[in-house]
C-alpha cells in the first residue's frame, strides 16, 4: 500500500468535510477496497472511515413500508437484521463474500463500488431501491451506469438505501468457483404493480435490468413464463470461468430458479 | 505515524502505526504476535481471521487504526493461562484437523465464531461456514469433524478417522 | 467399516496424537515469516510483466535515493554469480543431452516469463523497497511469446532462450527399444481406444507463501538461510556449490516450520539465492516474503501436459500395448527437478495396475514464456494414471463392458513383476483393494442412489478408477545412470542420552506429515519405550547430516528407514553394555520392553541403566568399545516402493448449470506396513482434495500473449471445505514392501494421484446416463465446462 492519512469521522457533515481533501477517499468495511490499495491499484492521500458514522448504521422500517438500511451497516447485520421485513434481501446479504466479510463489508460500499459480479446491486436494481447521498436522493435505474461506475459525485456518500418491500423476491446467486462473487446472480421481485429483475455478475455493462422477463412475468410470475425467453450473449461477460452463452443460458437458469424459490 | 490502542486477548496493547498499518502487521510485528497468519493478499484464505469485537474478521483487511478501541482475541489467547487447550483446540488436536497448521489459526477463530452463533452446526452448516478458510493439507474432512466434536456431536460413525 | 484406529495404545500401529499440534494450535509455530533478525532489511523484486522481451535499459539511480533504500542489485551484480542449477539431466531417445538453459538469479538481458526477476530492491522496510522498485525505470523491447506448446514446437517459433537450437528441451522415448513391437500390436489388435487429453497447469498454493531470510556474519564469513524448504541439506548443497560458490561448512540452511510444500518447496529458488547474497554484500540480514499474487508468478507450477495416449486390446479385451505421445512443458528455465518428471517419474508408470505386455513413451518437454513447471504432489504419476485410468473407461464404453471388470481382468496378479517400462514391482494385490473399494464404496447400491438423484432432477454418476504409484525413489545408482545429479538416500543420527531420552536428527523434513510423531513411534516400538522419550530434529543443516529432504512419499520409507538402521546400531551397542553389566555374553542379551535380559535366566537390567553407563562408564568395557551411544546411519534403498490403489468416486451434476457436486469418494489403498492410522489418513484426505481440485476447479490459465490471467485466487479456484465431501478410507489392504525394514510404502501422494480420474470418469458416467455423446471433458470439469459438453 501507499501511505496515506487515515480519519474516522464521526458524522456525515464531517465524512463530507474530509472527503473534500485532494485524493481522498471514503472507506466502507474495505472488503474490496483495501486489496485493492495492497495491489497499489489506488493512491489515496486519505482514508475517510465511515464506521464510526453512528447515522449510517442500522436498519429501520418507514412509515411508508420501505425498509431504509444505512450506507455503513455490514452484510451480517443486514443478514440477521432484514429476515422478518425483507427476507430475500436478508438471504442475499447473507451470501456475500464469507462471514468474516460480512462482518466488515457494508452496503454503502458495495454500491459505491459497483462491481460488476457484486450482489447487491441486483437487489438494489431489482428492488428499485433509493440511494440516498448526503445530497441527493438517486433512484436505483439512475444509479447504476456500468462497471465500476455509478452517478455519486466526487465525494459523495451513499447514507442510506431505502428498499420498497416486494410481495414476493428471491435472489439466486451462481458462484464463479474461484473467487465465489457472482458469475450469474438474478434477483427478482414482485410487486402489486410489476415485476423487477436484476442481473449482476453476467453483463460487461454491470447490473442490469432483464425487461423482457419483467414483462413477462407481470402476467404470469412462473418459471415457465420465461423458459423461452433468453437474453443476447453479446454484451455478456466471457472469460476464463465461462463464456458470453454459458452466462446468457444461466441468466435464464437463475431467473427461472429465482422466481420459483419467490416466497 | 498514529498512536493505537487496543485491548488483545484481554491486555491492552499500543503502538505507533502509520495509516496503511494492517490490524494483522500491528499483531505480527508491532506485538510480536505471530500466531495470526498472512496466506493471500485478497482476503481469501482465512489465515489470518481474529476476532475483533467479539466478531470474526479478516485482519489482511482491516486497518490497524480501525481496531482503536476495541477487543481483539486472537488465536494466541485461545488456550488457558496455564497452556491448556480450548475443545476446539482440543478437538483440532484429537481429530487430527491440521497438518502443516498454517492455516489452523485462521480455522480455530472462524470455528469458535461459529460455535458461538451456531452451538450445534450441521456438517453442511460447518462447510459453508468456512468458506472464507482455505486449508490446502486436510482436503477438509478432520477439520468439519473436529469442528463437530468441538460443539458436542457424535461422530464416531464419520468416516476413517 | 472395521477400524484399526486405537487398536494399539503407542508405537507402531497406534493412532498417537500428533505432538506438534500443540504450537501450530496456541500459535506459537515458528514459521519462516515469523524469524525477524536484528537490523534486517528487506527486498523486494521488480519482475517482469511481460512473458518475453529484452531488457533494453534498467535505470536504478532515482530509486536508489528514495528513502530508506540501502541498494538496488540487478542482472549485472550477478554476472560472476552461478546459474540456478537444474538437478535431474534427462538424455534423449537418441542419446543426447537435454537442451539446458542457464537460469540466472536476477534476469540477465532477456525476461521468459511474466514474474521473472530483473532487479531487486534491499531497503529498511519492505514498502520502502516497492516504493523504490516502483521508481526504476525499466525499458523492455516486447517480444513474441510462446505458450503454447505445438506452436513453440514449430518451425520458426521465437525462442525462449537463443542460445539454444529450439524450444525443444528434449525428445524421449521409453523404451525406445519396445517401440518396433509395440506399432506392431497395434496393427494387430482387435480394438484400438485412442484418447487425446489434458493435464491442466497447477498452482501448488501450500497456505504459507514462500520466505526467505539471508544473513551474514562477517566476523566468522558463516552465511545462513532460513527458508521455506522441503529440503534444506540439497538447498545448501545446490545454493552453495553451483550458484554462491560458499562451501558448506560455511553455510547453514534452515527450514523451521513449513506450512505445506507439496512439491513446490523442493526447489532451489532465485530469490534465496538472493537473500543470502545480498545478505552479505550489504552485512545485514536480508528477508523476502512472498505475496500470493508473486507466489503465482514465482512458484514453480505442476502438471501441464497435453498427452495422446492409445490402447491396444484383442479380442478377449486383454491390453496388448500402450502407445503415448505427451508434449510436457518446463515453462521457461528448467527447475530443480523439472526434467525428470514427465520423463522417470512418468513414464516408468505407465503400466499402472495392468500386465500391458507393450508400452512405448514418447515425451517432448518444451521451453515456452511461462512460469518454471516441476513436481507437484504425485509428479508425473498423477499425468500416468489420469491419462491409463482415462482410456481404460473409454476403451469399456467403447466395448460395452463394465469398466471395473475390464480392469480387473487385466490386473497384475503375480509378484514381482517386471513391468515392460523397466520397473519391478515388489508386491501389490489390486484384486484385495478392488473388493475392499467395491465394499466401502458400496458399489452395489449407487443404481438405487443414482434413482433418488434422478428424482431430484440431477444426474449421478459413478467413476472408479485404479492406481500405482512409485515411492521413495531410488537407488542412488540407478538414478545416476538416469540422470540425478545427486543421491536419493537418507541419513538419521539417533542420539540417545544419559538417561535414556533419544534425539533423532533427521534429513527428513516434516511440513504437515507429522514425522515428530510417528517417527518417536517406530523408534518407541523397536526399543520398548515411551514414544514420548524419542524427539525428533529436524530442518537444520547444523544438525542433521546429510539429507535428501521430503518428497515423493519418501520419508518414512527412506527416512524412517535410515532411522531404523541406526538404531539397530543403538540396540547393537547396548547390548555389548549391558552384556558386560550383567556379565553375559553379547549373543545372549535380548531387548524387551526397555529392559535388556540374559536369555534363560532373570538377569536384567533397564534401558536407563545402560545408557547411563554409556555415559558414565565406570563399570564399562572400554577396551572393546567407546563411551557414548549415538549412531549415524544412511539408507539407500534398493528399489521404488509401489503403493497402489482403487478409488471411486459419485457425482451429482446439475443438468441445467453443469455445476458438478461430489456426492462421495471412496478410497482403498494398500501402503503397506501402517505406522500411524490417523496421519496416513489424514495425507489421503489430503492428496483427495487436492485430486478434486485438480479434475474440478484448479487451471492455471495463460493467455496467448503470456499474461497468466488466474493470477490469484479470484482466479484460480482452491478447494474449500464445501467443494468436498467426508472421504471414506481404507488402508487395511496391506502387502508389505519387501526391501525396507518397516515395510512401508508411502501415503503422501496417493490421493491426489489416484483420484482425478474417478472424478472424471463419474462425470462422463453421469452425462451418458442422460443420454448425452460425451467421452471426455478436459479439467477442470467446471460448470461451464461441463454445460458445454452438454450441448454437444
Amino acid at each position: 500500500m501507499y501511505e496515506f492519512e487515515f480519519t474516522r469521522p464521526a458524522s456525515v457533515a464531517e465524512a463530507v468535510a474530509a472527503l473534500n481533501a485532494e485524493e481522498a477517499q471514503a472507506l466502507g468495511g474495505g472488503q474490496t477496497l483495501i486489496p485493492t490499495l495492497k495491489q497499489r491499484l489506488a493512491m489515496p492521500t486519505t482514508l475517510v472511515s465511515l464506521s464510526g458514522v453512528a447515522e449510517m448504521q442500522g436498519i429501520g422500517l418507514q412509515d411508508d413500508g420501505q425498509l431504509v438500511i444505512g450506507g455503513a451497516t455490514t452484510h451480517a447485520e443486514v443478514a440477521s437484521g432484514a429476515v422478518g421485513t425483507y427476507p430475500a434481501l436478508a438471504a442475499l446479504a447473507g451470501q456475500i463474500g464469507d462471514p468474516a466479510v460480512r462482518n466488515r463489508g457494508t452496503l454503502g460500499g458495495s454500491l459505491a463500488n459497483n462491481d460488476p459480479a457484486a450482489c447487491y446491486p441486483a437487489a438494489a436494481l431489482g428492488s428499485g431501491a433509493t440511494i440516498v447521498t448526503n445530497t441527493r436522493e438517486i433512484p436505483a435505474d439512475e444509479y447504476f451506469q456500468g462497471m465500476f461506475t455509478t452517478a455519486l459525485e466526487e465525494g459523495e456518500i451513499v447514507v442510506s438505501v431505502k428498499f420498497p418491500v416486494p410481495e414476493a423476491a428471491n435472489y439466486q446467486k451462481f458462484v464463479q468457483p474461484a473467487s465465489r462473487f457472482a458469475m450469474v446472480g438474478v434477483f427478482a421481485a414482485r410487486f402489486a404493480d410489476g415485476v423487477r429483475v436484476a442481473v449482476t455478475g453476467a453483463s460487461e455493462e454491470g447490473v442490469f435490468r432483464w425487461t423482457d422477463a419483467e414483462a413477462a412475468l407481470a402476467s404470469s410470475f412462473t418459471p415457465d413464463a420465461i423458459s423461452a425467453l433468453s437474453v443476447d450473449p453479446d454484451g455478456m461477460i466471457g472469460d476464463i470461468h465461462g463464456t458470453k452463452a454459458y452466462r446468457a443460458h444461466l441468466v435464464n437458469v437463475m431467473t427461472r430458479r429465482a422466481v420459483a424459490a419467490a416466497v | 505515524m498514529t498512536k493505537v490502542t487496543m485491548t488483545v486477548n484481554g491486555k491492552a496493547a499500543s503502538g505507533e502505526v502509520e495509516g496503511r498499518t494492517l490490524l494483522v502487521s500491528f499483531l505480527r510485528e508491532t506485538l510480536g504476535m505471530t500466531g495470526t497468519h498472512v496466506g493471500c493478499d485478497t482476503s481469501q484464505c482465512g489465515a489470518c481471521v481474529v476476532h475483533v469485537d467479539g466478531k470474526a474478521v479478516k485482519s489482511c483487511a482491516m486497518l490497524a487504526l480501525e481496531a482503536e478501541g476495541a477487543e481483539v482475541a486472537t488465536i494466541e489467547g485461545q488456550a488457558a493461562a496455564d497452556g491448556t487447550l480450548n475443545t476446539i483446540q482440543a478437538a483440532f488436536q484429537e481429530h487430527h484437523g491440521l497438518q502443516c497448521g498454517f492455516c489452523t489459526p485462521g480455522m480455530v477463530m472462524s470455528a469458535a465464531a461459529l460455535l458461538k452463533d451456531n452451538p450445534k452446526p450441521s456438517e453442511a452448516e460447518i462447510r459453508h461456514y468456512l468458506e472464507g478458510n482455505l486449508c490446502r493439507c486436510t482436503g477438509y474432512h478432520n477439520i468439519v469433524k473436529a469442528i463437530m466434536a468441538a460443539s458436542g456431536q457424535d461422530v464416531s460413525a464419520i468416516a476413517a478417522e | 467399516m472395521p477400524k484399526d484406529i486405537d487398536a494399539k495404545e503407542s508405537g507402531i500401529g497406534a493412532a498417537s496424537k500428533r505432538r506438534e499440534d500443540i504450537r501450530f494450535l496456541s500459535g506459537t509455530g515458528n514459521y519462516t515469516d515469523d524469524i525477524n533478525l536484528n537490523g534486517q532489511a528487506y527486498v523486494h523484486f521488480l519482475r517482469s510483466d511481460v512473458a518475453h522481451g529484452r531488457i533494453t535499459s534498467i535505470e536504478t539511480a532515482e530509486a536508489a535515493a528514495m528513502p530508506g533504500v540501502l541498494r538496488i542489485f540487478t542482472g549485472a551484480d550477478f554476472e560472476g554469480v552461478g546459474s540456478i542449477p537444474c538437478g535431474w539431466q534427462v538424455t534423449d531417445r537418441f542419446g543426447e543431452v537435454m537442451q539446458e538453459p542457464a537460469h540466472p538469479v536476477l534476469a540477465q538481458g532477456k525476461v521468459r516469463h511474466v514474474g521473472d526477476p530483473i532487479a531487486a530492491v534491499v531497503a529498511e522496510t519492505a514498502e520502502a523497497a516497492r516504493d523504490a522498485a516502483e521508481a526504476i525505470e525499466l525499458d523492455i523491447e516486447e517480444l513474441p511469446a510462446v505458450v503454447d506448446m505445438k506452436a513453440a514446437l514449430a518451425e520458426g517459433a521465437p525462442k525462449v532462450h537463443d542460445d539454444l537450437t529450439s524450444n525443444l528441451c528434449y525428445d524421449w522415448g521409453f523404451v525406445e527399444d519396445n517401440k518396433a513391437a509395440v506399432n506392431a500390436a497395434f496393427e494387430a489388435a482387435a480394438h484400438v481406444t485412442s484418447l487425446e487429453l489434458v493435464n491442466n497447469r497447477l498452482v501448488a498454493n501450500p497456505m504459507e507463501p514462500r520466505v526467505a531470510v539471508g544473513d551474514f556474519n562477517r566476523a566468522t564469513g558463516d552465511s545462513t538461510l532460513y527458508t521455506t524448504s522441503q529440503n534444506p541439506h540439497v538447498i545448501r548443497l545446490l545454493m552453495g556449490a553451483f550458484v554462491l560458490g560458499i562451501p558448506e561448512h560455511k553455510l547453514r540452511v534452515v527450514a523451521p516450520d513449513v506450512g505445506g510444500g507439496f512439491g513446490s518447496k523442493i526447489f532451489h529458488y532465485a530469490e534465496e539465492a538472493f537473500c543470502t547474497f545480498a545478505a552479505k554484500a550489504l552485512n545485514r540480514a536480508v528477508k523476502w516474503t512472498s505475496s500470493r499474487s508473486e507466489a503465482f508468478m514465482s512458484d514453480a507450477h505442476g502438471r501441464d501436459h497435453v498427452t495422446k495416449i492409445e490402447l491396444a486390446l484383442d479380442a478377449d479385451n486383454n491390453f496388448t500395448a500402450l502407445r503415448t505421445d505427451t508434449l510436457a512443458n518446463m515453462g521457461a528455465y528448467l527447475s530443480t527437478f523439472a526434467p525428470s518428471v514427465p520423463t522417470w517419474l512418468h513414464g516408468t508408470l505407465m503400466a499402472g495396475n495392468y500386465k500391458t505386455p507393450l508400452i512405448y513413451v514418447n515425451v517432448k518437454a518444451v521451453f515456452t514464456n511461462t512460469v518454471p513447471v516441476d513436481a507437484y504432489r504425485g509428479a508425473g504419476r498423477p499425468e500416468a494414471t489420469f491419462q491409463l485410468e482415462r482410456v481404460i473407461d473409454k476403451a469399456a464404453l467403447e466395448l460395452g463392458v463394465d469398466p471395473i471388470a475390464l480392469r480387473r481382468q487385466n490386473f497384475i496378479t503375480e509378484f514381482p513383476y517386471a513391468t515392460p517400462v523397466a520397473v519391478e514391482y515388489d508386491t501389490g494385490d489390486y484384486v484385495a483393494t478392488m473388493d475392499k473399494l467395491e465394499e466401502i464404496a458400496d458399489i452395489a447400491g449407487f443404481a438405487a442412489r443414482r434413482a433418488e438423484s434422478e428424482r431430484a432432477g440431477k444426474l449421478r454418476g459413478l467413476g472408479v478408477n485404479c492406481y500405482i504409484e512409485a515411492c521413495g525413489i531410488a537407488p542412488s545408482n540407478l538414478v545416476g545412470q538416469l540422470g540425478a545429479r545427486a543421491g536419493l538416500y537418507e541419513s538419521a543420527t539417533v542420539r540417545v542420552n544419559a538417561t535414556g531420552g533419544i534425539v533423532v536428527m533427521t534429513g527428513s523434513h516434516s511440513h504437515g506429515q507429522g514425522h515428530e510423531t510417528s517417527f518417536p513411534q517406530v523408534i518407541a516400538s523397536m526399543i520398548g519405550i515411551d514414544e514420548n522419550m524419542v524427539e525428533i530434529e529436524h530442518g537444520d543443516t547444523n544438525n542433521a547430516p546429510m539429507g535428501m529432504g521430503t518428497y515423493g512419499s519418501r520419508s518414512l520409507a527412506v527416512g524412517g528407514s535410515a532411522m531404523v538402521r541406526a538404531t539397530e546400531k543403538i540396540i547393537a551397542k547396548a547390548k555389548k553394555i549391558a552384556a558386560h553389566l550383567m556379565e553375559a555374553a553379547d549373543a545372549d542379551i535380548e531387548l524387551k520392553d526397555g529392559q535388556f535380559s540374559v536369555a534363560g535366566t532373570d538377569k536384567s537390567v533397564a534401558w536407563g541403566d545402560v545408557t547411563l553407563a554409556a555415559y558414565v562408564p565406570h563399570n564399562y568395557p572400554l577396551e572393546e568399545i567407546e563411551p557414548g551411544l549415538e549412531e549415524t546411519a544412511f539408507y539407500d534403498p534398493s528399489n521404488f516402493t509401489y503403493p497402489s490403489g482403487a478409488y471411486a468416486c459419485e457425482v451429482e451434476v446439475d443438468p441445467e448449470t453443469g455445476k458438478v457436486s461430489i456426492a462421495r469418494f471412496a478410497a482403498a489403498d494398500d501402503f503397506g506396513n501402517i505406522v500411524n492410522p490417523m496421519i496416513v489418513d489424514g495425507q489421503v484426505h489430503g492428496g483427495i482434495g487436492q485430486g478434486i481440485g485438480q479434475a474440478l476447479l484448479e487451471g492455471c490459465v495463460y493467455d496467448e500473449n503470456g499474461q497468466l490471467l488466474s493470477a490469484s485466487f479470484m482466479d484460480y479456484a482452491m478447494p474449500r471445505a464445501d467443494d468436498v465431501p467426508f472421504y471414506e478410507v481404507d488402508h487395511s489392504c496391506q502387502t508389505p514392501c519387501t526391501h525396507n525394514p518397516l515395510g512401508v510404502k508411502g501415503c503422501g501422494e496417493a490421493g491426489a494421484i489416484g483420484s482425478p480420474p474417478a472424478v472424471v470418469n463419474a462425470v462422463v458416467n453421469a452425462l451418458r446416463s442422460a443420454g448425452k455423446d460425451v467421452t471426455h471433458i478436459d479439467m477442470p470439469l467446471s460448470p461451464a465446462r461441463v454445460w458445454a459438453a452438454m450441448q454437444g
